[in-house]
């Protein structure tokens, strides 16, 4: 494989370049970085005219569904879901069947995610906090990380015990891994739909109260605060409450972390107001000050990443009655779209900014190593154009499932190809 | 458009005199009888025939009125939905000689409608039927007992009922469409 | 005079024309109802199924006296529990019925959104006849048209629902209804059983029935579930009685006298003493004819637009 990267910016908030360059790829491997290559007729010249090229995105919270759920999302489907997306890595939550509680589960999804897309997508497993996520004793961590497990997170539940999360910061912190909670205070929301507020009280659906979630937050940070050499990220945040939360415990200098998916910014609880499934995750969607919370944070640097928490759900699961679908949208392949079109279009992040939400500050959450595009490294590239108008349409999806609130929606800024392993997909 | 005036007022209250005198001697008196007017100007037509019998009989005549819209066999579908009225017949039609009023005959329809309902209310000894105009182009079995004018019409031609309690003015007029054929 | 949907889901944004269309429209039902042969045919021809997903005895009943006095064909399906515990979906139970030719479905279901939900997956006219907490616009309905018989318009009555406001689809359909027509509406309850915000539907909300009946004209009592007692929203029905039953006692310190309405089945002595529930100011067996009335106004409306 030859590959001419030509006319693109490259934006790079590794080596924390922001340049036009041409970069030539052979066998995978990046072998020229330079204002402009030679043209040759050998290489396959790839026009990247007001295109970007940035180190290779990462979702650090996706649901495959592999092993147990396969007729929602497979690991294969998946990965082609997440290129199709522009991401060239991701990590995948627990709640399988099996769940990702022993290290035979971690090697397996590892090894699936290497065959699949070509390799295209690397696979990173985060494995349960808890065995069987049920929140009573620890998985075995040590196992688990050496196996490539990267976090551990107990996702679709809380840890709710006290005790319990005190051991698991305990216990993962002497791999360096960290604890990812699904922060969700479980009595005060175990009958909830939704957000709890004025769209609730209108719709007559019980809530989900947005203090549910900022006192798990909080507790856990008092944990955080007793074992302060712990890592603590807290999963899909979705309130100006919690926000301020982890604001004030970064200010004081505890080691913790969060992120925000697309949904989170950019869509309100009113939207729930058609009794559509789509519109029903977990956290609910909030309130328009919420959504500005979320962008605030994502400004000054509050919310670390922007995950997707990609839950696919096949349509008998979700074309019910409110109450008994499941929660979950996919967002594989909406959230770049999203982003650019809620976050940098509104100029709420810089490209830079928007990049390293999607890249860098994850795998530095997950200690990754970073991407470097340099000469002699080997290519892990995401293609951007921030100009491309579209409309999502979910029978495109490459994911299994079309869960998603944003069939019709149009987005500016897509994520148009990929680059890993030795493999080079566009993005249609 | 052309109108020409068939009834005038005058005309107008003639022909309820000779229609109330018609309906007494037919029945020999008004013993037993009652009259029901299909809404809106059979209604107000009612009222002046049962005035005018009391004042001929010295006697109170039952007057009701019928709204035949849940009988209609056009209803379903029409674009334009007639408001449904109540019917306001507050004695017992069962045993009684029922006038039944209407301002057009016209194709016998409306008369279906109105005798479906009657009969869905009560069980009267005899229902006659009495119209200010009748312009033919029957399309059931219908027949008037009391007919104040017969007007042969094309169906080009369309027959307008103005009366002083809606429309300020008792007068018939024929009316010649522009539209090539009226809608029945 | 035409709905302005193909459906009735709810109260919640319905046009003032479109109450007051069915409203005039179930007056003239109420002279059916007078007559002996109590039964009218614009509905002849029609198939109307009736799936109750949820145990209602009178609801039910009075929508198939509206339906079958419109002549329309009936079909009642009605299953204990809800359609989730059950191995057949929703859609799928619907799409099936449909394929029997029908023209008509009323729901009564648990679950919030069910009846727009059903609208979207079947192409007959849906008629929402209780959807868990969110409407019962038929009983709304109902109610304004019994108060509208007593008080001759509903602009600025002061109306009260009082009791389980969080949980109640009578409540919602009740305060869409009344605020579109201009009523000024209360509520009143326990903290715990008043949902979040709802001052911003243009309610205010007590925690006094004794400041309640100073100042309305109606009091609209809902019925109170054991359940919510076990979920921990009240302590005890002793403790709820004595604090927001209706009694005699508490009504008589009104400086007018108020007129009492309850969906039914009454816990009697619970939220509404007897004694009140039979006295004279009482609409609550008005509320019961009205009842088909008003069905047979919404389903002949729907019926006759197809």
């Amino acid at each position: 494989m030859k590959l001419h990267l030509k006319g693109g910016r490259l934006v790079d908030p590794v080596s924390g370049r922001d340049e036009a360059l041409d970069v030539l790829i052979i066998d995978g491997r990046i072998e020229q970085l330079s204002k402009s290559i030679a043209a040759d007729k050998s290489i396959q010249v790839v026009d990247l005219k007001e295109k970007v090229i940035a180190p290779g995105f990462i979702d650090m919270h996706v649901h495959l569904r592999e092993p147990g759920f396969e007729h929602k999302e497979t690991i294969e489907t998946g990965c082609a879901s997440a290129a199709a997306g522009g991401f060239t890595a991701v990590c995948c939550m627990p709640n399988t069947n099996p769940v990702i509680d022993e290290e035979s589960v971690v090697r397996y999804i590892i090894g699936r995610g290497k065959q699949v897309c070509e390799g295209v997508v690397d696979v990173y497993p985060i494995a349960a906090a808890t065995k069987g996520r049920k929140g009573e004793q620890l998985a075995p961590m040590a196992e688990l990380a050496e196996a490539g497990a990267v976090g551990f997170s107990d996702d679709g539940s809380p840890i709710s015990s006290s005790e319990i999360m005190r051991r698991a910061f305990e216990y993962s912190s002497m791999y360096g891994r960290p604890v990812i909670q699904h922060a969700e205070e479980r009595t005060m929301t175990h009958v909830g739909l939704m957000n709890e507020g004025f769209v609730s009280t209108r719709l007559g659906m019980l809530g989900i109260p947005r203090v549910a979630e900022e006192i798990m937050v909080q507790r856990d940070l008092a944990l955080l605060r007793y074992i302060p050499h712990a890592r603590y990220h807290v999963a899909h945040i979705s309130t100006r409450g919690t926000l301020e939360c982890v604001r004030a415990a970064r200010t004081e200098g505890l080691q913790v972390t969060c992120e925000v998916t697309p949904h989170h910014f950019t869509l309100t609880d009113e939207v729930v107001s058609g009794f559509d499934t789509n519109t029903k995750m977990n956290p609910p969607l909030r309130t328009q000050d919420d959504i500005v919370a979320m962008k605030e944070g994502l400004r000054d640097g509050t919310i670390d990443a922007i995950v997707t928490d990609h839950a696919p759900h096949t349509v008998d699961e979700k074309e019910v009655e409110y109450p008994a679908a499941p929660f979950g949208i996919v967002g594989l392949e909406t959230a770049v779209g999203l982003a650019f079109s809620e976050l940098v279009e509104t100029r709420y992040l810089s490209l830079f900014r928007l990049i390293e939400k999607l890249s860098t500050n994850p795998r530095k959450i997950l200690s990754l190593p970073q991407i470097n595009i340099q000469e002699g490294e080997l290519a892990n590239i995401t293609l951007l154009d921030p100009s491309f108008e579209w409309q999502v349409d979910t029978s495109s999806f490459k994911s299994k499932s079309k869960n998603s609130p944003f069939h019709g929606r149009r987005l500016k800024g897509k994520a148009v190809g990929v680059l890993n392993n030795g493999k080079f997909l566009l993005c249609e | 458009m052309k109108k020409t005036k068939i009834i005038d007022a005058a005309g107008f209250q003639r022909t309820i005199n000779r229609l109330a005198h018609e309906i007494v001697e037919k029945g020999k008196g008004a013993e037993n009888l009652a009259v029901i007017g299909i809404r809106t100007r059979g209604d107000y037509l009612a009222r002046r025939i049962a005035a005018k019998i009391e004042e001929i009989e010295k006697k109170p005549i039952p007057m009701g009125t019928l709204d035949i819209t849940l009988y209609r066999d056009d209803l379903r579908g029409r674009l334009d939905q007639p408001q449904l009225q109540s019917t306001q017949i507050l004695f017992d039609i069962t045993g009684k000689t029922l006038v039944l009023i209407d301002d057009v005959l016209f194709t016998g329809r409306t008369i279906r409608a109105a005798l479906n309902a009657l009969m869905d209310i009560g069980r009267p000894a005899e229902i006659q039927l009495l119209v200010l105009v009748d312009r033919g182009h029957r399309e059931l079995p219908i027949k008037a007992d009391f007919v104040g004018k017969n007007v042969p019409t094309s169906m080009k031609q369309k027959i307008d009922v103005l009366m002083n309690e809606v429309d300020g003015e008792d007068a018939v007029f024929l009316v010649e469409s522009e539209e090539t054929e009226i809608k029945r | 005079m035409k709905l302005r949907g193909r459906h009735l889901l709810g109260l919640d944004g319905m046009s003032r024309e479109d109450i007051s269309l069915i409203l005039d429209t179930a007056v003239s039902f109420k002279e059916v109802l007078e007559r002996p042969i109590k039964k009218v045919p614009p509905l002849q021809g029609k198939t109307i199924v009736n799936l109750f997903f949820e145990a209602s005895t009178r609801t039910r009943i009075s929508f198939e006296l509206a339906e079958r006095r419109l002549s329309a064909d009936v079909v009642t399906f009605s299953t204990a529990g809800s359609s989730v515990s059950k191995g057949e979906t929703l859609k799928d139970t619907a799409r099936n019925i449909e394929a029997m030719k029908i023209d008509m479905v009323v729901i009564r279901h648990s679950a919030p959104g069910a009846a727009h939900f059903l609208s979207r997956v079947v192409k007959a006219n849906v008629i929402n006849a209780g959807d868990g907490g969110h409407e019962h616009p038929t009983q709304a309905l109902l109610d304004m048209l019994t108060l509208r018989e007593k008080y001759a318009t509903l602009e600025k009555l002061k109306v009260c629902i009082v009791g389980d406001i969080a949980h109640s689809r009578v409540a919602r359909s009740n305060i869409y209804g009344l605020k579109t027509m201009g009523a000024e509406v209360s509520v009143c309850g326990p903290a715990t059983l008043i949902p979040r915000d709802i001052e911003r539907l243009g309610v205010r909300v007590f925690h006094r029935l004794e400041e309640v009946v100073k100042e309305v004209d109606v009091i609209n009592v809902l019925r109170i579930q054991l359940e919510r007692q076990e979920s921990g929203l009240f302590p005890s029905l002793r403790e709820y009685h004595r604090y927001f039953g209706v009694t005699k006692e508490k009504v008589a310190k009104a400086p007018k006298p108020i007129t009492i309405m309850h969906p039914g089945p009454i816990n009697r002595d619970v939220e509404l003493s007897a004694d009140l529930a039979d006295s004279e100011h009482s609409v609550i067996l008005q509320q019961v004819t009205n009842g088909v009335a008003v069905r047979m106004a919404a389903l002949y409306l729907l019926g006759i637009s197809n």
